[in-house]
Formats: structure tokens, C-alpha cells, sequence
């Protein structure tokens, strides 16, 4: 049946359907098959060359110019420069042409640059040797020559140069160890099995003489799944046919352990290996605020366009006098004269676009990316959000979403091991209703209820006993842990039992499994190790007992249980299974249930982790009816998985209970703290979570992301048992929409939304309901919708026994509602991976379940308690920092361009410029671009630590507040407003009459000049205003950008430059600082050109402040009753703690301190360098005092 | 996979285990690094700007009105001799077909000008500052470059060559120059009929940079007409550019200061250059007294043909040039604005103390 299977594959690809054939076939050592197998029909494969650079030293230059203008922006500039080239414009094509070159070629070089590393690190790849066998004789070769169907030899600590099947290895069990380190971060050593009819060859020789044929699915990514088949040919029989599944494949990129070396066939090379398709991009994310920039761009260019329409309609209009087109002093050339209309018109046209283009700045571009990726730096040095422990800080994988971190609205975190330390501690086990403690955990503890806690000392009789012994057994059998050679190995070798086997270091990927394991050792029973397919246990009686290990049906999310059967010594077959209880008690056809449930359920609300252990003895034949079940679902090649989960289902039945586990994962350190900071800065907390829901609640109430006020909500399989979906949504969203109505009116500052406090319970089966597309069509409503109004109104959100799947799917559903919010994802696992590539943000914790969520993500922190800084902190910084930078670029650009725009109706619409090419170029380029950059890095409008303290100041830029459309219209319009100024202060200046002492006259350039220079002032005083947090730095920029632009000035005015065909500039500069109105000019037009910004600042700090200004404003007030303490106003501010002393201490300050003592103190804790107790301590003193 | 990295595989991972590597991996406590350098962290409240407000009110207003007394006291007189009305002297020079044409106009100086006097011509309408026009030059043929000077630059098309010959200076700014002369006679008075003719200085009304550096002449020790042998005169001249003032050598060629001020294009279309000085005679005379003038003009430059005005100007000159009611007006009126604010900010400050204390608390 198989031959056939494999001929029609066969057939199909000489067929040459090469493009769907999903299988390949691979001759081990390039060997024909025997005739009369199948034809033998070489195939080609990439080498084993890895290629990750981008460009060769000849397509640099093409390929990298092509991928940069593929940028929409770099583009732009590129038909600006190229429309400067080919027509005649007003301004040098030098004025783009140098930034963009600029722009290009470091871009180039950077990426030039990284190139070069990768081809340093390919060709290291490349060439290390590679031990292969050829004609039964070893050989080393260059790694890249390696080719599929080649064996390779690998020593231990070598790296596998790329995908292998495992043929044999020096151990006798054919098993070798493998760490995958590199590629997905677990360090713990997993076993992979040598193909059964290949595990003997030991030699080179034998290798050599091996015939075979393998048969496997075309690379893909998924580094956990293989699906083949080898056919070993015998000289006699038929061909030996054997399944290869991912534990028979060693993967490019992991190192072999503890194996002194092992043969293997290479399948998959060069650039197909797992590990090179893993790399694949991920899908770009983009900011709101990148959102926002592009439609602010996108606006500009509309005034762009309208600008350069305007402009030119009116040229044509004012030109449709002949002498004023063609006066005689200004004759054109008879080129120009006798050019078609129309041609002229659009000639015009972008003669005008090209003179307005600046408005959208190259610069601004180089300098948002410039700050991303220079800002996320402060990220990797912050030393509070490093890890001590692990000895790890946090990693930026991405510098395009900092200041989404400032926008979050949702977060949606793992429990295990984000919430919580994933530290499993064994907790309790019960067996058949008793409960037994292991000492070690409870020593020194007292238990709250011992009472119903039978310890270990009292045994329950002689079958209780059995029982309780085939549990520890059960316990001991039924998992994947294995032990660390290094440690135990040796002292298990002698039969008596050494004190230091107490100390075996178990590695399993699963912590759970291992607190179980070191757990029942406390109680009596020690794995020992699995040692030719026998696990070795120690009993009480410290004997050693031997089980033969038949099969293992491996844990997956979607059974929720793993079983193993075994042989013991005596030849009973026992199958051992262990799992959530949902997924055993529906098997379980024996035992005592319902003690066992209550005990799971209370230990469920205690948070603590749970698992049912079950068994059943099966007779030889049952054994045989699975093993064959198994065998033909493991060697099928399609739809393995399905039949795999099949005959799982059919083996893992009525079973006999024996007992239940319970496991504490401890929270993380200051969880709790990080959540209600979180919940305090607006910012929706939820919990998405495979645990069950009693769990998974203690957790949420030890985290204080429901608090005891807080009214839960269920919507949960259980209740919808008892009513339909849609009544229940009904009725939650009446309960909710009710509070929330009188809520709104009660509470403006939304600290006391607290009061009517909903969490909801929601678990993966209602949810599915939930998300399913209903049949009956749209007539009663979406429950879609009705689900996300409930959720908006509840302040946490718990969602349990949720699906890897339904995690993402949940992040998706809140992505795209209405509002469409900012979420964050949080996680640790590989479980977490969707939703953290879902989410706008996704972060990933570094932590015990290996580093696939930490590399998915964009960011990865060391401990949950971090994201409190990272967001309430970094998140909040970059915000303010790029959001001013873009509203400032468009700003400065608007002062910049708007006057040249108003020239035009003053120099007869001809496209002259108002300043010269150099102030043009560099305007962006270096008089004005330093400060904003170093602003955007250095900006703190109030400190660390007040953000950190009070989390309600991230509300005030929540909703990208600060890139409205009402302050982007604001900043514009100060723009225009500035550029009316600077024109025509300068126009009236000029206009008609003498500046000079001695009566000599200033000619355009001077005028020109003139605003250029009031302009860079403003703009540069404008950030100065702007600037909250003035280091040395900020002062040596902004001070030095306007000393460099007079340095400049003098310059280039004071020297005839050999190089330039004109020489306009010469001696402009100076001759209009030797004018007093030019002075007194400029000094009047920066004044009013930053008074009504000074005076809306002002304004709406004292009639209308944010929650942040009256945080600056104690700040302030307060750093200012440092220097004098007297100061005769006692304003609210610099109430500190004298002051406030002195008003409490009067009768009528003790009403005061009332009313502050039932508000908790919501304005004092503010206040900074004030101890909390003095300023608590105070109030409650003064409300003890008799009146 | 092009976004895969071998650079991973070397490293054994984007973070490999935890190791030998974790204490180099610490971050710098430095104050830079944890964004923790020393700042000055001001805040504009109304506190701090207040002050401001009134500070700039006190400075400017004094400001405005000393400036505003000096324009006023500038004398300015403004004569235009466009000749388009018809009562106009000049009316006769603007038909076509009169080449040379002299006319003269009569005014009376109400108040004596003091100090130094200064001549300039307006002209209106005339858009000096047309890009076709502004870029109609070659800089280094006036910088007196030899190549330049046989070889003008393109941007001087169509003003560039002239019947094969290139022209020097070139370009349409030269080719347009302002060729009227005028002249200006005191009426010592009324019986005397023989007017005085006021000396007028045509040195020192360039900027002396351009005179000295920018423009100079083509090097060489023959004679001016022997370095311009080769060139043509610009098209609208009457004279050749080494004739423009055969007097004195160093007023002559491209160095003459007429010409370099006209070539200094003027930033709007409406603009005045200067064209004499008249320099004080001594501390008891009024440089102009106050009488009877008249204005001799050589009128030979055309603007009716693109409705401009040409007017002559006298004007004395203060520390602050001449006459200009603007800058003052401004600086009152923004003081006073600033003063004004103040108070309102004053009044608001002090209003917002008083609900705050309240309303902050009832929070």
C-alpha cells in the first residue's frame, strides 16, 4: 500500500507537477534504490549555503538605490529633484538634490555596512568544516558543499550544519541530546531517537552501506513538526518501512549534548533548513503616530498642490497684460516665447511645486527615524528594567512602535509566567479524597485548615495504600522530564541509594512537570533516569523499579493531558494519564470523583494550578489494538495529526481515577503594584489564560486586577448551560449599561469609576460561540457587538481556557472595534506568540518557556513589573517627544515656505525665491534640525519618578491627544501666523525707504535675509519655550545651532566663493546687522511672532490645565518654596509639609485635612520629596486633635 | 528568508543563555543613560511670564516712541516726474518719437534739510525682482573675470550676445538700467533769476564692498576702451559701459557707482535707489535752505509702457535711516499689547488662585 502511495508521488513529479508535489524524496548517501523498488530519479537542492545578505558587491548600488526610492517619500524627492533637473525652476536642483544624495547615501552606507557583516558571518557559516562520509571514509569539507542526501558526522558540542535525520549515535539506545539554544531559546537538553533499524551503525562503514530512501514533506517553518518516512532496503525482504517524525530530526542551528557523536542524513540545506524559513520578516507594524504623520502629510501635500494651482492661476491672470508678461526691460528669449501655453502653464506649475516643495522636508523623515532608533536605546540602558537574576536587561527588537507605548488603552497578558514567576513549588497532592503535604513545603508553615489534611504519616489502609503508591508511581512514569546526566548519572549505578540523588536536576520543558517530579521525590519516589527505554524509579524502600516505556502520547493544548504506557517489571501494562481535570474526569469511569473535584476546585480557588493523575491496565490485547492504532496513525503522511488526536481519544478512556495535584505558581514580584498602576493610567487590564477559571481568579484577585468591590460577571459554559447565550449577554450588558449610565454622571475625573467596579469572566468555549458567525443572519443582533460594550464598561476582563488561537483572535476582535484601541500583548510563551504578533505592541517576557515570545516580539522585558516603567515612563516620553517633533516639523516648515509663498504676489508670481540656495538647503538640514532632534531624545516635561508615582498623568495623552486634528490646525496655523509676521514686519520695514545710516539701499536678498533670520530665531525660541527639561545638552544645541547659523551667515556672505556663479550673498549678512531697524525689526517680529504661543501656554495652563500641568506646576512651585520658604502666598502647590502642618493645626485646616483623608489623599501623594508618612501621618493626627 | 540573520547563529541566538556575558550586559549607571543628566526644568506660568509681559511693555513702549519721534522728524520730499498728467512738464518726453528730452520741475522745500541730504529715484511698477530679471546676470564678468567678459553666461539670454559680439555688462538688469539725469538748482530767489545748482556727489552710494570686491573692472594696465575692445555695448545703452563716467577712472567701467547700484536688485516692485549725496556744507547752513527748487531732468527712461512711476526723492537720514513710521507705531502698539496682557494675565492669575484653592480641593 505504502510502494503505491510512493509511486504515485512518484509519478507525479516526473509528471513535473513539481510546484504542488509536497513530498521529496531523498537517497541516503546518493544511493539508487534496489531496481524494481522505483526509478531512481537524482533531484536537485539548493546547497548548504546560507545566503542571508542582501546584495553582492556588483548589485549593491542598483538594488540598494531601487529598494530606497521604493519608499514612498524617498520617491517624492526624487521626482522633485529629477522636475529641478529637466525644467527651468527657481530653485538649483542642489537645494534637494544634496539632502536626498545625503539621506541616500547614508542610508546606503548603513545598510551597506550590515551587509558586509552578513556576508562575514555567511561565509564563517559557510566554511566551517563539516565531517561527511564518502565511500565509508570520513572527509571534512567546507560546510556550504554539503548536499541533500549527504551523511554527515557530528561530534558533541558541534553545531548540526543542518537538517539531519538521526540515524545512529554512539549511545547503544540510539538517543542523542540537543540543546536549541539558538533557535527557540530553551536551553534544556530534549532527546531525539535514532531511526529503530539504523540505531546499530556504528562505524563509518556501516553508515556507509546503509540503502535507503527517505520520504519526507517539503521544508516548512515549523520547527516542532516532521512528517516522513524512511524505507530501509534490506538485500532480501521488501523494504523495511519506518515513520520519522520531529524526533528523529535534528535541526540546523541546535548543538549536540552529552552524545559523543552521531551520524545523520542531511534532508533539508542551505536555505531550506527550518531554521533559515524561520527567519522570514514578519509583517510590518505601524504607529498611530506614523498614522497621523502620514494623513498630516498627506494634507500638506494638499496644500501643496493648492498652493502651486493658486499660484499659477494667478500668474496667468496677472500676466494677461502683455507688458506686464514681457516688459522691456525684461524680455524673455525667443525659446520661451514661442513654447505652447499650456506646456508653460504646467511648467509653472511645477516650477511652483518645486519652489514650495521644502514644506515636506526630507529632514523630517531622517529625524523621526533618527529618534526612533537613537531613543530606543534609552530603553536597553535602563538599569530599573534590568534583571538582576537573569542577568538580562530589556531588548528592542523593533524602534518603530516607542511611542505606541505611550497609546496603549488594552493590555492583554498571559498569566503563567508573565503574571506569575512560572516557578512551579508542588503544593499538596490528594489522593482519593486525602491530601498529603510534602514536608519540605510545608516546614515552618502552618496551615490554615489542617483539620482536613491527612499527612503523610497516617496511611489509609492497605488498598488505600496501593492506590496511594500507584499515584506516586503514576506521578513518577507519567511525563517527559529528563534528568541531567552530569548530576546523577553516576550515583545511580550503584544500587544503594546515595544521599546526592536527592539533589538530580530535572530539565523538562514543562515547569509543572518538574515541581511534580522533585515534588513526589519529597514524598518517597525519586525518578531516576530513562535508561534503554526502561524508566528507573526509587521507591520508598529505596529499590530500585524498572518500567518499560511503551508509549508516550505527547501533551498538546487541545487534549490537555499526556499519558505514557508502560510495563512493569511483573509485565502488567498500566496506562498513566494526567491532565486538566475538564479533559479527565469525562474519562474517568472509577474512583472517587466528587472528593477529588471538590478538593480540585477549592485548590483551584486558592490559585493553585491543578492536574488529575488517572490509570488504567490494560491487558496485552487492548495493548496491541493501541499499539497498532497508533502505529498507523504515526506512519501516515497525511493528516498524521488528526489521526494521532484520534487514536489518542481511542486510548485515553475509561479510566480509574487515583488522584489530583496541585501546583503554586507564585506572582511575580510587585505584579499586583503594576497592574493597579496600569488600571489607574486608564489602561484596560486583561487576562487571557489556558488555565481554568477558578485559577486563573485567584490569580486576578492576588494581582488586584479584580478587587474585592469589584462585581464579577460570568460568562462561562457553565452559565450558558442554564441560559442561552443570548439571554445572558442581554442580561450582563443590562447590569453593565445601567451602572455605567449613573457612573458617567457621578464621576468626572475617573479615579472614582472605581466604585462600580465590573470584571468579567469569559472562557474559550462561550467565546468561540461568540465569535461565531451566526446562522439565523443579523436579525437579532450581533453578539459581536453586544460582548464589546460589555467588555468596554468592565474594568478587567478575565479570559480563560483560551486557545493559543483565540488569544489572537480576542486581540483582533478589540483591534478592530469601533474605537479602534491600542493593545498590547504581553507573554512569555510560545502560546502567546499570535497575540503578540496580533497586537499593535506585542511584549514578550523573557522567561522559563524560552525565548519564541521574546524574539516574536517587538519588545521583550525581563519581568511583568517592568511594563510599568516601559510604558508609564519610556511609553509616556516618546510620545510627547515625537509628537511634538512632527507637529514642530510641519510648523517650521509652514514658517519656512509660507513667506516665499507670499513673495510671489510681490514679485509678479515668477517663482523667485525669497532666500538664497543655501539658506534653502540647510534650513532643515543643520540650522534647524539639531535642537528638535535632541529635544526628541532628551525631553522630559516632568520627571521619571512623577510618572512613575502618579500612573493618571498617561490619560492625558491617551487618544493620541497631542496629535488632534485641533493642535495639528492649531500648529499650522501658528505657522501661517508666524509667516505673516516675519513677510510683512520685514515688507513694512523695506517698504520704500532707506535702513541705513548712510542712505544706501538693501536689495531682495537683503530682504530675504531679513525673515530668514527672524524665522530661525523664532522657530529655535519656539522649541526653546517648548523645552521643559534643559540639560547642558539642550543649551549647547539650541544656542549653538544659532550661533552656527550667524557663524554661517558671516561666512558665506563674507567671502567671493570661487565656485558659485553668483555672488549675491557678498556682504549681505553683515551689512543688515550694521542696520539698527534691521535689529530693532527683529527683535519686534520674534516677539510677536512667539507671543501667542507664550500667551495660549499660559492661558490654558491657569484656566484649563491637564492633569500633567498641575503636576509640573507643584513641581515648580514647589522647587521654588525651596529657595524661599516664606513665601506669603501658601499656594495649593507648596503645601509641604510645614505648611501644611501650620493649616492643620488651625481648626479650620482640620476640615480640610478631612476632606483629604476620605478622598485617600489623591492630590498630596503628588508632592515630591515628602515622605508619604509625614504627609498621611498629618492628616490623621489633625483629625484625632479635639476641637 | 532575507530577513534571516546567520549573525544569530554565530552568536548562538539573539540572547544566547544566561552566562559569562550577563555582567557585561548591565547598562551604564550614568546620568545620561538612565535620562537622569541635571536639568534646568522651567515652566511658563503665569507667574513667571507676567513679569515678562510688563518688562517687554516698559522696554518697547519707550523704544516706540523714541523711534517714532525720529521718523518724524526726518525730512522727506517726494517729487514724481512721470509725466503722465497732462499739465506735467514732462508730458512731452513721453511720446515715442522724442529721443532726447530734458523737462523741468518746480517745487518749494517748506523747511530746510540738515545734515547730510540724500538723492534718490523711485521707481513703481517695476518688478526688479522677477526671477527672469534677478538671475539675468553674469557675476563674474562683473567681478571683472576676462573669460566671463568674452563669454558671458547663459543666464543673461537674450541680453548675451549682440551682433556676434557678447555684451558687457550683460543680462537684462544692465541692459535696463536707469539712464535719466537729474539735476537740482536752488532759486536763491525771486529777482535773481540765475538759480544756484546744488552740488551733487555721485561717489559713496554704493555699498563699498560691492564697489572694492564684488565688481571690478578686467584686469589689464591698457586703457578701460581697450579692455572692453571686444565686447558690445548692452542693447538699450546710449553710451558704452567704459563712458559712463569718462571723468574719473575710478567711477568708470564696472566700477561706476550707478551702475552697481542698480544692479543690487530691489526686494519689491515699488523701491527707490540712491543717486546723489548732498553733503552738508557746515554746521551753519542748512544743507538745502528752505525756497525754490527746481529739478532739471534728462528724461530718457521709459515706464508708461508698464504704468510706472518714477519719482525723485530728498531725504535726510537719522540714526535709524530714513523715514519709516512703521517700526515705531509697532513697537508701541506691541507694548502697549504686552502691558495689556499682563494686567488680563494679572487679573486671571489672581482670580484662579482664589478658585482653585477651593475648587482643587473639593475635588
Amino acid at each position: 500500500m505504502d510502494c503505491s502511495l510512493l509511486r504515485t508521488l512518484v509519478r507525479r513529479y516526473c509528471a513535473g507537477e513539481e510546484n504542488w508535489v509536497d513530498s521529496r524524496t531523498i537517497y541516503v548517501g546518493h544511493k539508487e534504490p534496489p531496481p524494481g523498488a522505483e526509478a531512481y530519479i537524482p533531484q536537485r537542492y539548493p546547497d548548504n549555503r546560507i545566503v542571508s545578505s542582501k546584495y553582492t558587491f556588483w548589485n549593491f548600488i542598483p538594488k540598494n538605490l531601487f529598494e530606497q526610492f521604493r519608499r514612498i517619500a524617498n520617491f517624492y524627492f526624487l521626482i522633485i529633484f529629477l522636475v529641478q533637473l529637466i525644467i527651468d525652476t527657481p530653485t538649483s536642483p542642489v537645494t534637494s538634490g544634496l539632502p536626498l544624495f545625503f539621506v541616500i547615501t547614508v542610508t546606503a552606507i548603513k545598510q551597506g555596512y550590515e551587509d558586509w557583516l552578513r556576508h562575514k558571518a555567511d561565509n564563517a557559516m559557510n566554511q566551517c568544516p563539516v565531517h561527511f562520509i564518502q565511500h565509508g571514509k570520513l572527509v571534512r569539507k567546507q560546510s556550504r558543499k554539503l548536499r541533500v542526501g549527504d551523511i554527515v558526522m557530528v561530534k558533541e558540542d558541534e553545531t548540526f550544519p543542518c537538517d539531519l535525520i538521526f540515524l545512529s549515535s554512539n549511545r547503544a539506545d540510539g538517543t542523542c541530546h540537543v540543546t536549541t539554544a539558538s533557535l527557540d531559546g530553551e536551553s534544556s537538553h530534549k532527546t531525539h531517537y535514532a531511526v529503530q533499524d539504523t540505531k546499530g551503525f556504528h562505524t563509518e562503514a556501516d553508515v556507509d552501506s546503509l540503502h535507503a530512501t527517505i520520504e519526507c514533506e517539503q521544508p516548512q517553518p515549523d520547527l516542532y513538526k516532521f512528517v516522513g518516512r524512511i524505507n530501509v532496503y534490506n538485500d532480501l525482504n521488501d523494504p523495511v518501512v519506518r515513520p520519522l517524525g520531529s524526533e528523529n530530526l535534528l535541526l540546523r542551528g541546535a548543538t549536540l549534548k552529552n552524545t559523543e557523536k552521531i551520524f545523520g542524513v542531511a534532508i533539508y540545506t542551505g536555505m531550506e533548513t527550518k531554521m533559515a524559513l524561520n527567519y522570514q520578516s514578519k509583517s510590518q507594524k505601524r504607529s498611530a503616530v506614523e498614522k497621523s504623520m502620514n494623513t498630516f502629510l498627506i494634507v500638506y501635500l494638499c496644500i501643496l498642490v493648492s498652493k502651486a494651482l493658486i499660484n499659477t492661476v494667478l500668474k496667468y491672470v496677472w500676466q494677461s497684460e502683455p507688458f506686464r508678461d514681457e516688459p522691456w526691460y525684461n524680455e524673455k528669449t525667443e525659446s520661451e516665447r514661442q513654447r505652447n501655453l499650456f506646456l508653460r502653464a504646467f511648467t509653472d506649475f511645477l516650477a511652483f511645486m518645486v519652489l514650495f516643495n521644502y514644506i515636506i522636508p526630507v529632514s523630517m523623515y531622517v529625524t523621526v527615524e533618527m529618534q526612533k532608533f537613537l531613543g530606543s536605546y534609552f530603553i536597553t540602558w535602563d538599569e530599573d528594567m534590568f534583571d538582576e537574576e537573569m542577568g538580562e536587561g530589556p531588548l528592542v527588537n523593533t524602534s518603530d512602535l516607542n511611542e505606541e507605548l505611550g497609546q496603549v488603552e488594552y493590555i492583554f497578558t498571559d498569566k503563567t509566567g508573565t503574571l506569575t514567576e512560572n516557578n512551579m513549588a508542588f503544593k499538596e497532592c490528594c489522593i482519593e479524597g486525602h491530601v498529603y503535604v510534602p514536608h519540605v513545603i510545608c516546614n515552618g508553615q502552618v496551615l490554615p485548615d489542617s483539620s482536613g489534611i491527612d499527612m503523610i504519616d497516617s496511611s489509609p489502609g492497605v488498598c488505600g495504600r496501593e492506590r496511594e503508591e500507584l499515584f506516586f508511581r503514576a506521578i513518577c512514569l507519567c511525563h517527559t522530564v529528563q534528568v541531567k546526566d552530569d548530576h546523577c548519572g553516576d550515583d545511580v549505578d550503584g544500587p544503594q541509594k546515595s544521599p546526592d540523588a536527592k539533589s538530580c536536576v530535572y530539565i523538562s520543558s514543562s515547569p509543572d512537570e518538574v515541581a511534580l517530579v522533585e515534588g513526589v521525590q519529597r514524598l518517597g519516589f525519586t525518578y531516576l533516569r530513562l535508561k534503554d527505554n526502561y524508566m528507573e524509579i526509587l521507591n520508598r524502600e529505596n529499590d530500585i523499579e524498572r518500567f518499560e516505556l511503551l508509549e508516550v502520547l505527547t501533551f498538546d493544548s487541545v487534549r490537555r493531558r499526556m499519558s505514557v504506557i508502560v510495563k512493569s517489571t511483573t509485565g502488567e501494562i498500566y496506562l498513566f494519564c494526567k491532565g486538566a481535570d475538564s479533559s479527565i474526569f469525562p474519562r474517568v469511569i472509577e474512583g472517587k470523583v466528587d472528593q477529588v473535584r471538590s478538593r480540585v476546585e477549592r485548590n483551584a480557588v486558592e490559585g493553585l494550578r491543578t492536574l488529575c493523575v488517572a490509570y488504567k491496565r490494560l491487558e496485552p490485547e487492548q495493548y496491541e489494538d493501541a499499539c497498532r492504532l497508533l502505529q498507523s496513525a504515526k506512519v501516515a503522511l497525511q493528516d498524521r495529526e488528526k489521526k494521532l488526536a484520534e487514536a489518542y481519544e481511542q486510548i485515553e478512556k475509561d479510566l480509574v481515577l487515583l488522584g489530583a495535584t496541585a501546583v503554586e505558581d507564585r506572582l511575580q514580584e510587585k505584579a499586583a503594584d503594576t497592574i493597579e498602576a496600569l488600571q489607574k493610567a486608564g489602561i484596560k487590564v486583561w487576562v487571557l489564560t489556558g488555565d481554568k477559571m477558578e485559577t486563573a481568579s485567584a490569580t486576578c484577585y492576588a494581582c488586584k486586577l479584580f478587587r474585592r468591590s469589584t462585581q464579577l460577571l460570568e460568562l462561562t459554559t457553565k452559565k450558558l448551560e442554564e441560559q442561552s447565550l443570548h439571554d445572558v449577554l442581554f442580561d450582563l450588558s443590562k447590569t453593565v449599561l445601567r451602572c455605567s449610565g449613573s457612573m458617567t454622571r457621578d464621576s468626572f475625573s475617573g479615579l472614582s469609576t472605581d466604585m462600580h467596579d465590573y470584571g468579567l469572566i469569559i472562557d474559550g468555549a462561550a467565546l468561540s460561540l461568540i465569535m461565531k458567525p451566526r446562522e439565523d443572519g443579523s436579525s437579532s443582533g450581533n453578539y459581536r457587538e453586544l460582548f464589546l460594550e460589555i467588555c468596554r464598561n468592565c474594568s478587567a476582563v478575565l479570559c480563560c481556557r483560551m486557545a493559543p488561537l483565540q488569544k489572537a483572535q480576542i486581540v483582533k476582535l478589540i483591534k478592530f472595534s469601533k474605537e479602534h484601541p491600542i493593545t498590547l500583548a504581553i507573554g512569555d510563551g510560545a502560546n502567546d506568540v499570535s497575540m503578540i504578533l496580533e497586537a499593535h505592541v506585542g511584549i514578550g517576557v523573557i522567561g522559563k518557556e524560552g525565548r519564541q515570545a521574546a524574539r516574536n516580539s517587538d519588545y521583550a522585558i525581563p519581568k511583568f513589573k517592568h511594563l510599568k516603567k516601559m510604558l508609564l515612563v519610556h511609553g509616556h516620553f516618546y510620545y510627547i517627544r515625537i509628537s511634538e517633533l512632527v507637529q514642530y516639523f510641519f510648523y517650521k516648515n509652514v514658517c519656512f515656505i509660507f513667506p516665499q509663498f507670499l513673495y510671489q504676489f510681490f514679485c509678479g508670481f515668477s517663482q523667485q525665491t525669497l532666500y538664497d540656495t543655501a539658506y534653502l538647503t540647510l534650513y532643515n538640514i543643520s540650522f534647524t534640525s539639531l535642537p528638535i532632534l535632541l529635544y526628541s531624545l532628551m525631553e522630559q516635561h516632568v520627571g521619571i519618578d512623577v510618572l512613575k508615582r502618579d500612573p493618571t498623568l498617561y490619560r492625558d495623552i491617551a487618544k493620541n491627544a497631542l496629535l488632534r486634528w485641533r493642535v495639528f490646525i492649531y500648529w499650522t496655523f501658528l505657522g501661517v501666523f508666524d509667516a505673516l509676521v516675519f513677510f510683512f514686519g520685514a515688507y513694512f520695514i523695506f517698504e520704500n525707504t532707506t535702513v541705513t545710516i548712510n542712505g544706501q539701499m538693501f536689495g531682495n536678498w537683503t530682504f530675504g535675509t531679513l525673515v530668514f533670520t527672524v524665522m530661525v530665531l523664532t522657530v529655535t525660541l519656539k522649541l526653546a519655550l517648548d523645552t521643559h527639561y534643559w540639560t547642558w545638552i539642550n543649551h549647547f544645541v539650541i544656542w549653538g545651532s544659532l550661533l552656527f547659523y550667524i557663524a554661517f551667515s558671516l561666512l558665506w556672505g563674507g567671502v567671493i566663493w570661487p565656485f558659485l556663479s553668483y555672488q549675491r550673498m557678498y556682504y549681505v549678512f553683515i551689512s543688515m546687522l550694521s542696520s539698527g531697524p534691521a535689529w530693532l525689526g527683529i527683535i519686534l517680529l520674534v516677539t510677536v511672532g512667539l507671543l501667542p504661543d507664550v500667551l495660549k501656554k499660559v492661558l490654558c495652563r491657569q484656566l484649563w490645565p491637564t492633569a500633567t500641568e498641575r503636576t509640573q506646576n507643584i513641581q515648580h512651585q514647589d522647587s521654588i518654596s525651596e529657595f524661599t520658604p516664606l513665601a506669603s502666598l501658601p499656594s495649593w502647590g507648596a503645601q509641604g509639609s510645614r505648611l501644611l502642618a501650620a493649616q492643620c493645626s488651625s481648626p479650620s485646616g482640620r476640615v480640610v485635612c478631612s476632606r483629604w483623608e476620605s478622598e485617600e489623599c489623591p492630590v498630596l501623594p503628588l508632592h515630591p520629596g515628602l515622605p508619604h508618612k509625614a504627609r498621611y501621618g498629618c492628616c490623621r493626627s489633625s483629625l484625632e486633635m479635639p476641637t | 528568508a532575507m530577513n534571516y540573520s546567520a549573525k544569530d547563529e554565530v552568536d548562538g541566538g539573539p540572547a544566547g543563555p544566561p552566562g559569562g556575558a550577563a555582567k557585561t550586559r548591565r547598562p551604564d549607571n550614568t546620568a545620561f543613560k538612565q535620562q537622569r543628566l541635571p536639568a534646568w526644568q522651567p515652566i511658563l506660568t503665569a507667574g513667571t511670564v507676567l513679569p515678562t509681559f510688563f518688562i517687554i511693555g516698559l522696554i518697547f513702549i519707550p523704544i516706540g516712541i523714541g523711534i517714532f519721534v525720529t521718523s518724524n522728524n526726518i525730512r522727506e520730499i517726494e517729487i514724481d516726474y512721470t509725466g503722465t498728467e497732462p499739465s506735467s512738464p514732462c508730458n512731452k518726453c513721453l511720446s515715442p518719437n522724442v529721443t532726447s528730452c530734458a523737462c523741468t520741475i518746480n517745487f518749494t522745500l517748506k523747511q530746510s534739510f540738515e545734515g547730510n541730504v540724500f538723492m534718490y529715484y523711485g521707481l513703481s511698477n517695476f518688478y526688479q525682482n522677477h526671477r527672469r530679471y534677478v538671475k539675468s546676470r553674469d557675476d563674474s564678468q562683473l567681478n571683472g573675470d576676462p573669460s566671463a567678459l568674452l563669454n558671458p553666461s547663459k543666464e543673461c539670454e537674450p541680453y548675451r550676445r549682440n551682433e556676434d559680439r557678447p555684451i558687457a555688462p550683460c543680462g537684462a538688469i544692465a541692459n535696463s538700467m536707469f539712464n535719466d539725469t537729474l539735476e537740482l538748482y536752488l532759486v536763491a530767489n525771486e529777482s535773481d533769476p540765475k538759480p544756484i545748482p546744488i552740488p551733487l556727489k555721485k561717489k559713496g552710494i554704493a555699498w563699498w564692498t560691492d564697489k572694492n570686491v564684488k565688481f571690478r573692472n578686467p584686469p589689464g594696465k591698457e586703457s578701460l576702451e581697450e579692455k572692453f575692445k571686444d565686447t558690445i555695448k548692452p542693447v538699450n545703452w546710449h553710451k558704452a559701459v567704459y563712458e559712463l563716467d569718462p571723468e574719473d577712472e575710478s567711477n568708470n567701467g564696472f566700477i561706476n557707482e550707478d551702475f552697481i547700484v542698480w544692479m543690487r536688485t530691489a526686494a519689491l516692485p515699488t523701491f527707490r535707489k540712491l543717486y546723489r549725496l548732498i553733503e552738508r556744507r557746515d554746521d551753519l547752513h542748512p544743507t538745502l535752505p528752505a525756497g525754490q527748487y527746481f529739478l532739471n531732468i534728462t528724461y530718457n527712461y521709459p515706464v508708461h509702457s508698464f504704468d510706472g512711476r518714477k519719482r525723485m526723492i530728498l531725504s535726510t537720514i537719522s540714526w535709524m535711516g530714513g523715514k519709516n513710521p512703521f517700526l515705531g507705531i509697532a513697537y508701541i502698539t506691541i507694548g502697549s499689547i504686552s502691558f495689556l496682557l499682563g494686567v488680563v494675565l494679572l487679573v486671571i492669575n489672581h482670580k484662579y488662585r482664589n478658585s482653585s484653592n477651593t475648587a482643587d480641593i473639593t475635588i
